[in-house]
């Protein structure tokens, strides 16, 4: 293959004049995937300005000030479009959430795995229910927190304990954890 | 006439579809083997490029739809964040606001073929309305266009363009407000002309097609403006002329990107970078460069609804054209005086496109009318007797045996012995 | 076919005349082309420069100009760091939405807020400014003719109005603005700013490096437009002598 491409190549180069079809197809070859590349690299720039812009990129992550949520409260915070939930837990929450046995639940997850080391108080999770996307209730000391005193899904009764796990039907997964850094004491990055 | 077409297509998959309905076959016929004259020179490459230009315009435009919002609050930071934050969309634009001068200068030159080699002529004067019609399209387009990025000269210039319709009597003023969908230049209008830009080149684009079907029923026209008498006279499209417009295609690509790199705002007015605001006129208010040349003459009568009737004559004279000349020989390669008005012609287009980018004040108003004045007598008076009146030279026998036996004096434009005239050109 | 030379003669004489007979009246005064480091197909911008004039911008003209495209993040492009850029937005205060007794507050600005305007909104911007509306610099480069060469002329073109000219109140006179008047007093003298690399800050050397920034901020695109253009055009270049290769060899056997 290579053989006859180099050879091609040589019947190219010396001959000249004559109507060779060998140095017509290499001609054409060439010609053919300088197109194609061309054709190629305009087509790039089409398809990346339908990727997010800078503008939607420099919100992709966001700082938020910890200091003001009290213990037992929690904050709704808008990231990428959607609600976050981050909730300063009680000693006594933390405890329960830490001492579910993994094989009672329904996505099995342990509340290690959903904070992080050394600042288990803060839970930080996309207020999406798995279900069918609808912003389950919990945070307002008002709002009806469902049996396991974390959230309680209005839909369809889906209701999560205070990890964040989903603790009774219809939904199938754990609320899902935004990617997030601490920065400083409290303060913490998300995205 | 029902029934599966006979595909001669080897290639089952192409194979099975041609039978069915038979688009292989046609592109075959249309763009393979289509018998085309031999002895094109490169200004048949500008139809090729018009179609190119359209194309990109189209698939910029698409794109640039998505970033673009159609309301005067918003309008102005939505281009500029397309220049700025979308991906590209520096690229996309300046493809697309430059693409517009492009494909006018291809268009142009293209109209400029029609005429010097007169493909304007019997058989083909409905390919040249056709044409003609995809002109205004163009420039209908193009006008709405520049207003979206409402800066001050879309503004303005959507201000005086539509004002234009005031001068019709008793309805004018209807018209205006109808257009407007208000009482100024305002949201409602800014609207209705994005919706009209992006659907205007669809339109176009079906009276390219329609333009080629009349193309490909008449065949071309060539430089020497004579009819393809035999199989000698004509090479397929394919690979031939597909080759020929690739050169054009890549020069005319040069250029292109010559302005979108280098000089991306060189046939814009730097007023469009202030946002539209409808209490201050720029001083000096000028369409896009390609509108120039009816700008002043629409200037040049100092009567409103003149102006207006002029500016639209001044194209719709072009609808007539193929009447208008009465001289039977197309190219004018065979004929000596008709060669030298349209170059005068060119040179007053090229004039009035000047005088419209200057204010309207002393000479540049003279050169205007003088401009205005052969405009109109080239087409509506000399072209007319110059038929009867020009000796045009002898025209070669056939297109694959070009040289002609001339009488030894007739070289130079001179008289013409008699009997050495130029056989007129069989009619079909 | 005289006449139509004739009238071919008329028609060029008359254009290349024109311009003559109108080289008067109150058309400003052409800038001078400066030898910007952006010119040219290989043009780059001066970081250096740029920087400084960020702070010309900063200290002086953003007390009475807006420039609303742009944003601080933007700002990593002239050649400031993250940490640098964070520090410069958070200097400044931005609206911050309403509070939860729905009153209006203010916050400490983040990269991803476009620039702070030293005015509320365009009357309040005329009312300081004796009835004259400071215009945005975000694309001041690009909305004037001679673009960059005109800002500079601008920024060092104030002088004593001739003994002819009447100056009107709260005008002042610079030969290159249409007109020869405008409202901006003069807005740089000499040490104006400090620059921290210590360039001394003559009314020039400023003018040089905000006429940098500016032209950045009306063309951030014009470093990657430029080095895709030199691209593109070799690209092209190859493609035109291939396809006529292929032309040649094409239409070898004919004519």
């Amino acid at each position: 293959m290579a053989d006859t491409a180099s050879a091609t190549v040589r019947d190219a180069i010396t001959t000249v004049g004559a109507a060779d079809p060998a140095k017509r197809d290499f001609l054409k070859l060439l010609t053919g995937s300088a197109v194609a590349i061309g054709v190629g690299a305009i087509v790039w720039p089409f398809i990346d300005s339908m990727n997010p812009a800078k503008d939607i990129l420099a919100l992709s992550s966001i700082e938020v000030d910890l200091a003001p949520v009290q213990e037992g409260q929690a904050i709704t915070v808008v990231w990428r479009g959607k609600p976050i939930f981050v909730r300063n837990r009680t000693a006594d929450e933390i405890k329960g959430a830490e001492s579910v046995a993994l094989n009672q639940l329904i996505d099995p997850q342990s509340d290690a795995d959903r904070v992080k080391a050394g600042k288990e108080k803060w839970l930080v999770v996309i207020g999406i229910c798995t279900h069918l996307g609808c912003v389950p209730l919990g945070n307002k000391v008002t709002d009806p927190r469902g049996d396991y005193g974390g959230w309680f899904c209005p839909c369809h009764g889906s209701q999560y304990d205070t990890s964040g796990r989903v603790r009774h039907g219809p939904a199938p997964a754990n609320l899902g954890l935004p990617p997030y850094t601490f920065a400083g004491d409290t303060k913490i990055k998300i995205g | 006439m029902a029934g599966l077409h006979k595909s001669e297509f080897e290639n089952p998959v192409v194979n099975w579809i041609d039978t069915r309905m038979p688009i292989f076959t046609m592109m075959q016929k249309e763009y393979g083997s289509f018998p085309t004259p031999k002895n094109f020179n490169y200004f048949w490459n500008f139809g090729a490029l018009a179609m190119i230009s359209l194309a990109i315009m189209i698939a910029t435009g698409i794109f640039l739809a998505m970033n673009y919002t159609a309301h005067t609050s918003l309008a102005f930071d939505s281009v500029e964040r397309i220049m700025r934050d979308v991906n590209y969309g520096w690229l996309l634009r300046y493809i697309h606001a430059n693409g517009a001068s492009m494909f006018f200068i291809v268009v142009y030159i293209h109209i400029f073929r029609a005429l010097y080699y007169g493909s304007y002529k019997a058989p083909r004067e409905l390919l040249f309305m056709l044409g003609v019609v995809i002109l205004l399209l163009m420039m209908a387009t193009a006008f709405m266009g520049y207003v979206l990025p409402w800066g001050q000269m879309s503004y303005w210039g959507a201000t005086v363009i539509t004002n234009l319709f005031s001068a019709i009597p008793i309805v004018g003023e209807g018209i205006v407000t109808w257009l407007w969908g208000g009482f100024s230049v305002d949201n409602p209008t800014l609207n209705r002309f994005f919706s009209l830009h992006y659907l205007m080149p669809f339109m176009i684009t079906g009276v390219v097609f329609l333009h080629i079907v009349a193309l490909h029923i008449t065949g071309s026209n060539n430089p020497l403006g004579i009819d393809v008498k035999s199989p000698q006279d004509t090479l397929p499209f394919h690979p031939y002329y597909t080759a020929k417009d690739s050169i054009g295609i890549c020069v005319y690509l040069l250029v292109f990107a010559g302005l979108v790199f280098f000089a991306p705002n060189l046939l814009n007015h730097p007023d469009n970078y202030i946002p539209a605001n409808p209490l201050v006129t720029p001083a000096h208010i000028v369409p896009e460069w390609y509108f120039l040349p009816y700008y002043a003459i629409l200037r040049s009568v100092p009567n409103k609804l003149g102006g207006v009737i002029l500016m639209f004559s001044s194209i719709a004279v072009l609808f007539v054209l193929p009447w208008l000349d009465t001289s039977p020989v197309r190219s004018a390669r065979f004929r000596p005086i008709y060669k030298q008005l349209i170059l005068v012609m060119v040179a007053s287009f090229l004039v009035l496109g000047y005088v419209g980018g200057k204010p309207p004040e002393g000479i540049y108003v003279v050169l205007g009318r003088v401009a205005t004045a052969y405009w109109f007598l080239h087409f509506l008076v000399l072209l007319p007797i110059l038929g009867k009146l020009e000796r045009p030279l002898p025209l070669p026998e056939s297109i694959s045996r070009p040289v002609v036996r001339r009488p030894p004096s007739s070289g130079g434009g001179g008289p013409l012995p008699q009997g050495a005239t130029a056989k007129p050109m069989e009619k079909p | 076919m005289r006449i139509a030379l004739a009238l071919a003669v008329f028609l060029t004489a008359g254009v290349a005349l024109a311009p003559g007979a109108f080289a008067q009246g109150h058309e400003a005064v052409e800038a001078p082309k400066q030898p910007w480091s952006f010119n040219g197909p290989f043009g780059t911008f001066d970081r250096a420069s740029m920087q400084r004039g960020f702070q010309v911008y900063k200290e002086v003209c953003s007390n009475c100009h807006s420039m609303k495209e742009m944003y601080y993040r933007n700002l990593t492009s002239i050649g400031l760091n993250e940490e640098q850029v964070k520090a410069i937005a958070a200097s400044a205060t931005v609206p911050g939405g309403t509070d939860d007794s729905g009153q209006a507050v203010e916050r400490p600005a983040l990269p991803s807020d476009h620039f702070r305007s030293p005015f509320a909104n365009d009357k309040a911007a005329r009312s300081a400014n004796g009835g004259a509306l400071p215009p945005d610099q975000s694309l001041i480069v690009k909305a004037r003719e001679n673009g960059s060469d005109y800002v500079f002329a601008l920024l060092n073109g104030y002088e004593d109005a001739p003994a002819d000219v009447k100056v009107g109140e709260g005008q002042y006179y610079n030969k290159y603005f249409p007109g020869h008047q405008l409202a901006m007093p003069a807005p740089l003298h000499e040490g104006a700013v400090t620059y921290a690399d210590g360039t001394p800050a003559t009314i020039e050397q400023m003018s040089r490096d905000v006429t940098q920034f500016l032209t950045w901020t009306s063309n951030p695109d014009l470093e990657v437009r430029k080095r895709m253009g030199v691209k593109v055009v070799l690209f092209l270049t190859l493609m035109t002598g291939l396809t006529y290769a292929v032309k040649k060899k094409v239409w070898k056997d004919v004519h």
